[in-house]
């Protein structure tokens, strides 16, 4: 695993991406800085970060693109699996180096707050929990666009899917808003979703019988659900949304409360992610 | 050292390898043989672990190779088709982490990665960037990269493609030199490489191992009688009856007149050579011998009848033995030797196999009918070369 990781991390500074990366997180970071904290005179770096966090939509992408979609394509992928090494240490090889290249501008933007201070108070127990939170969302992200590389050949359709799905769950909250309260709506929502597992699940196992039997059951009992307790249903898939919504979560984070579950859901979005890439790189094996 | 049993790769429909099995012994060199899309890279990536098998049982070292992975890798060295290399790596940086990659004890990585560039000619080339190299030197970096860690199994998929034949020769001497201690296994197109490298071949065809066997023992059986060709000027029966009535001579076919010159193909017994004998029968009868030349079966021929398109397994999923394989190619030839023919009668051979060639197309398309929406195109096509 340290191999890989040592590897992965050299290669992000041999090739520019990883200067780029650095460089976009912390121009932007700055300019913020500049306006919010320096020009605008608010001496709150929690407030830059949580307007900053749209940076990610560009950059995360950016860094997560190549991981496994150019082990692909170049054929390179071929060397990991003839190595005495499990796909889990692979995938977590990259994903620590991933996480490495983004602790450096994490790392150099925790020279901020220090440097506000100088010009007042500066709350720092509330800056570098959020500053933290930030790096946790970033490795939220990273797992995900690790996902999408994992699914690809081409960098390219890598990089526009990890932006497609991040820019929905920017505008998670926007999206929960639309869906009607009522119960019925939300009912039909959860059952797209269930269509949407059971597709998922066919395009992993080309199995009509399992995928067909999973959307069935999951749509059951959510009438069953639905039958017994209609009332629960009024406005629960966009109250879920609100919740799933990543970047809303953080936001929630930068406000001065520290609230441990929003971590705890980042972390755990970023091991769903971590596993679904093993799954996926495993999956290659056997098609 | 590896055991594989009836190994199965199947690709939605298609099946890519048809239950294989095998056996390799330590301390030799095997060639695997095979036409194109033979199964030959599948059979070698499901045995290095790459590939996922559908059914089957692949045992490296003592250790499955689906169980017990990481024990049965560190076995086998690995190139694959595609030498795996990172373009932005130099030489030396790539095989570094490949030693790392492979758990080498960190005081011996150094030592290791300069050894195997040694062997392999890298040493000059360490601090160049793998993009900027050659395709041969990339080869290269790719054996060195097999051969670190020490895996007491090597497998090479085509080692010497794209190189130039002086570094061909290096890499078979390589080779040669890898099997005096570790047991290599290596798949080519080039068959004189696999009768100068290899011990043992296995040639698969259609996803089936045809033969596995030592190249003089499939030479032995392809050549189980001799073969000599031999032209004569004179009179046909005259020459066929005389040469009949020498002792040893298995049997004379008649290979064509020319200009008064008879060709005969005889079958000679192995044990003896008949040359003086047909000599002096010849000369008894004043027929003077224009040209007398044994004919070997080589192994190109061998491979050629082994891999021939008709040869699959019956309805019990039982496929001929070599032996039988090369008896019925030998049969084939002689019902087939068109030589001997007139104009007419190959003009209606020929006018026969455009026939049943058609009814095949005819059935294929029957049965795949979702393939070929365009119907009728067929006939509109005109070859670009003429053939069929």
């Amino acid at each position: 695993m340290f191999s890989i990781f040592k590897r992965e991390f050299k290669s992000y500074f041999t090739s520019v991406t990883g200067c780029i990366f650095i460089a976009f997180l912390l121009c932007f970071t700055g300019i913020y800085v500049t306006s919010i904290n320096l020009r605008g005179g608010y001496a709150s770096f929690e407030y830059v970060l949580s307007n900053i966090i749209i940076v990610f939509l560009l950059i995360v992408p950016l860094l997560t693109m190549r991981s496994f979609a150019e082990e692909k394509h170049t054929k390179t992928d071929q060397l990991l699996y003839s190595l005495p090494m499990s796909v889990t240490e692979v995938v977590l090889g990259k994903y620590l180096a991933m996480l490495a290249v983004f602790a450096i501008p994490v790392l150099i933007m925790a020279v901020y707050p220090v440097i506000l201070s100088a010009f007042g108070y500066m709350a720092y127990k509330s800056a570098y929990l959020a500053l933290f939170a930030f790096f946790i969302l970033g490795a939220a992200l990273i797992a995900l666009g690790m996902f999408m590389s994992s699914l690809t050949e081409s960098q390219v359709i890598a990089a526009v899917i990890s932006f497609g799905a991040l820019l929905l769950m920017y505008m998670m909250n926007g999206v929960a808003s639309l869906i009607p309260a009522s119960a019925v709506a939300s009912l039909l929502c959860f059952c797209v979703l269930a269509l949407l597992v059971g597709l998922i699940l066919y395009s992993f196992t080309k199995n009509y019988a399992v995928s067909i039997g999973v959307f069935c059951l999951l749509v059951a009992g959510l009438i069953v659900f639905y039958l017994i307790d209609s009332s629960s249903f009024a406005g629960l898939f966009g109250s879920l949304l609100t919740y799933l919504a990543v970047f809303d979560r953080f936001t929630e984070l930068t406000g001065g409360i520290f609230d441990v579950t929003a971590i705890v859901y980042l972390i755990t979005f970023a091991v769903f992610f971590i596993y679904l890439t093993v799954q996926s790189v495993e999956k290659r094996r056997w098609s | 050292m590896i055991e594989v049993k009836n190994l199965v790769k199947r690709y939605g429909d298609h099946t890519a390898v048809n239950g294989i099995s095998f056996t390799v012994e330590p301390g030799k060199i095997y060639g695997l043989l095979g036409p194109n899309g033979a199964g030959k890279s599948t059979t070698m990536n499901i045995v290095t672990g790459c590939l996922a098998a559908t059914e089957g049982t692949v045992t490296v070292g003592g250790h499955d190779i689906f169980e017990n992975p990481k024990a049965a890798k560190k076995c086998i060295g690995y190139l694959p088709e595609l030498p795996p290399l990172y373009s932005d790596m130099t030489p030396e940086e790539y095989l570094t982490f490949v030693a790392e990659a492979k758990k080498v004890k960190s005081g011996y990585v150094g030592g290791q990665v300069r050894e195997v560039m040694e062997i392999t000619g890298l040493t000059e080339m360490k601090d160049r960037l793998i993009r900027n190299l050659s395709k041969g030197y990339k080869q290269r970096v790719g054996i060195a990269q097999a051969m670190l860690g020490s895996p007491e199994i090597i497998i090479l998929d085509e080692p010497t493609v794209g190189l130039d034949p002086k570094q061909i020769l290096e890499i078979r001497e390589l080779i040669r030199k890898l099997g005096e201690s570790k047991t290599v296994i290596l798949s080519s197109h080039i068959l004189a490489e696999i009768s100068a490298v290899c011990e043992r071949v296995m040639i698969i065809s259609h996803g089936n191992l045809v033969a596995n066997d030592t190249i003089e023992h499939l030479e032995e059986l392809a050549n189980r009688s001799d073969k000599l060709r031999i032209s004569v000027r004179g009179e046909k029966d005259a020459i066929a009856e005389r040469l009949g009535s020498i002792e040893g001579i298995i049997s004379v076919s008649e290979d064509g007149e020319n200009d008064g010159i008879v060709t005969f193909d005889l079958e000679l017994v192995k044990e003896k050579d008949l040359r003086d004998d047909i000599f002096f029968a010849m000369a008894e009868i004043k027929c003077p011998i224009v040209s007398m030349q044994y004919e070997q079966t080589t192994l190109e021929d061998i491979f050629l009848a082994l891999t021939d398109d008709d040869i699959r397994p019956d309805e019990n999923g039982v496929l001929p033995t070599v032996e039988e394989i090369l008896e019925g190619r030998a049969k084939k030839a002689k019902e087939t030797s068109y030589e001997h023919m007139t104009d007419e009668e190959l003009e209606a051979l020929a006018k026969d196999d455009e026939i049943s060639e058609d009814e095949e197309d005819s059935s294929e398309e029957d049965d795949s009918d979702d393939n070929n929406t365009d119907d009728g195109g067929d006939d509109d096509y005109k070859p670009l070369f003429g053939g069929n």
